[in-house]
């Protein structure tokens, strides 16, 4: 409402930041690419070296693409669920979602040596993964949701969120206790987190879930505007309480899942971008916040991994450290700057 | 003990308080006109229609809320909230039309809120808040609203600050208000029309009838305080 031309600014320079911070992402690596050697590689234009076509196409692009898919993906869902709890502590990692995911890859990944039978049946598939990965994260949503109607209290809900996150981490610890080298190697390279292990057919389940959430998160702004103001209030502007609960219940699993599913848990994203966002935005309005949250998830994701790829160096630093990193801080000055969280 | 057998109707645009002692069930009495409750027992007609046979959408083009919760979110500036008001209007993505965004002016300009449309809701006093609440459920455009105890935690200029602008409103708007309160004096001095809840029954008409008839006299315990009808007011007993 107040001077939309001003929001409009504002979302063309993200939209730009984004591109170069993209451009960048894919030029730094263990051997820096010039502008011009990206864009012949993806014009399929004369190249100066041919080795960086394969390296651009097949590395470099679809990591950053997963960047900016679990950038997008994390931040909205953290908006989603601090306007659903009406908690600006909110976020996938700090109400248990990730641990809920994690918990689903343990079992699938460690299961089988302790459980045998059923589990080893499995297939060890990037499907089973991401599916084990949505029902875990899911499962703990349902069960702090299900808390939060009874609990009102917001701090108790965030406790609450964090118990699951111990639960589910002394269950893992149990599992490793249990498990060989082999599966235990592969549980610990899932939760460091990784960009860069996508094929392109993970790539694009990867993609078509983020979108399908945001495309549910835009068919809920008009509610979650409502839900501001509480359910109450939100119920006698003529909002379908139960309706819109639900989508964004399922927006947020979908979103919050399918991104841990594949990289890994991710801490801070979805909890810090909503509040930077706010930041910028200085506005409530979930027309304006859904994809500026976007926006600058998909930025802050980038320039991690651009640090996480460590340019010039042959080593690679786990994605998780960097987000912990760069996010924790971030939410520390907010906190210390307003005193109080509002959103 | 609970009012029962509650039978009463109200008309449009008249000011309607609402009064009983504390646990009668005011409260719940306006939650179940509202729907945020179903209702215990019976029925409740709005405009000769049973409540329950409309959508919530419908509802919320003739029933808005002023609640005593705590907003959630005070980060809303004072124009963002009054224009969720208009939400049972907007498009399905909440877009304001030029129509929404002069009822919005209008609202802000009734409860005299202009100088104070940019502010964050954090940033405002009780009073301001409550008033702001106030011109959230006018930007709805509901023939009728309900506000749950609009004056407790104000001081006593706002206290009657409020119910003379809801009088106002009522009055210029064509809307009713139905207002439950404490106030028993200020009401019997503002109100069009009073329901007052006692011992089980339910007494409703102009504040004068509900004097003339000795309502008040019995509404609490006489050992502390006593009504006096010449004045329309409480006092307290000096012995």
């Amino acid at each position: 409402m107040p001077n939309q031309s001003s929001y409009s600014i504002t979302f063309i320079v993200l939209s730009l930041l984004l591109i170069s911070c993209f451009l960048m992402n894919i030029s730094l690596g263990s051997v820096a690419i010039p502008l011009k050697g990206i864009f012949a590689a993806f014009t399929g234009g004369d190249i100066d070296k041919e080795t960086w076509r394969i390296t651009i196409l097949s590395i470099r692009l679809p990591k950053a693409i997963a960047a900016i898919l679990v950038g997008f993906g994390l931040s909205l869902s953290g908006l989603l669920m601090q306007t659903l709890f009406r908690n600006p502590l909110s976020g996938p990692f700090v109400l248990g979602l990730s641990s809920g995911a994690s918990l689903g890859v343990a079992l699938l990944i460690m299961g089988a040596s302790v459980f045998g039978g059923f589990f080893g049946t499995l297939l060890l598939s990037s499907y089973s993964l991401v599916i084990a990965a949505s029902i875990g994260s899911l499962l703990v949503l349902l069960t702090v949701m299900a808390v939060s109607f009874r609990v009102k209290d917001t701090m108790s809900i965030l406790i609450i969120g964090l118990m699951f996150g111990s639960i589910t981490g002394a269950i893992v610890s149990v599992l490793t206790y249990f498990s060989d080298a082999d599966e235990l190697k592969q549980f610990m390279m899932w939760t460091l987190g990784s960009l860069g292990n996508l094929n392109p057919e993970e790539l694009s389940i990867l993609a078509f879930l983020v979108v399908l959430g945001i495309g549910l998160s835009i068919w809920a702004i008009k509610s979650l505007d409502a839900f501001l103001l509480g359910e109450n209030y939100a119920r006698s502007l003529g909002v379908n309480i139960n309706k819109s609960r639900l989508i964004i219940i399922i927006a947020t699993s979908l979103m919050a899942g399918s991104c841990t599913a594949f990289v890994g848990p991710i801490a801070f994203i979805g909890l810090a971008v909503p509040h930077i966002t706010r930041l910028f935005f200085n506005t409530t309005n979930h027309r304006i916040l859904v994809p500026s949250v976007c926006l600058i998830g998909g930025i802050l994701m980038l320039i991690c991994d651009s640090i996480a790829q460590v340019p010039f160096h042959e080593i690679t630093l786990p994605i998780n450290a960097i987000t912990s990193i760069i996010g924790a801080p971030i939410v520390i000055w907010l906190l210390v700057r307003k005193r109080k969280m509002i959103f | 003990m609970i009012a029962e057998a509650i039978n009463f109707s109200i008309s449009k645009g008249k000011l309607v308080a609402l009064v009983g002692a504390n646990g009668i069930g005011k409260s719940t009495l306006l939650r179940t006109l509202a729907k945020i409750q179903q209702p215990l027992t019976g029925e409740v007609l709005l405009q000769n229609k049973s409540l329950h046979s409309y959508s919530n959408g419908d509802l919320a083009k003739e029933i808005g809320l002023v609640l005593t919760e705590q907003l959630p979110s005070k980060n809303l500036t004072v124009l963002e909230l009054i224009a969720l008001g208009r939400q049972p209007y907007t498009n399905w993505i909440g877009n304001l039309s030029k129509h929404d965004h002069t009822i919005i002016e209008s609202a802000l300009r009734k409860t005299n809120l202009q100088e104070l449309k940019h502010r964050k809701c954090y940033t405002l006093s009780d009073g301001q808040l409550q008033k702001v609440m106030i011109a959230r459920a006018l930007a709805q455009d509901t023939s009728m609203i309900i506000l749950d105890e609009p004056t407790t935690h104000l001081d006593m200029y706002h206290k009657a600050y409020v119910l003379n602008l809801l009088k106002k409103l009522a009055h210029d708007t064509k809307k009713t208000m139905l207002f439950s309160t404490h106030e028993i004096d200020l009401a019997i001095q503002l109100c069009d029309e009073m329901i007052v809840m006692h011992d089980g029954n339910v007494f409703s008409g102009t504040p004068c009838e509900l004097i003339e008839q000795g309502i008040f006299e019995a509404l609490f315990p006489n050992d502390l305080i006593t009504f006096d009808a010449t004045s329309g007011s409480f006092k307290v007993k000096n012995n």
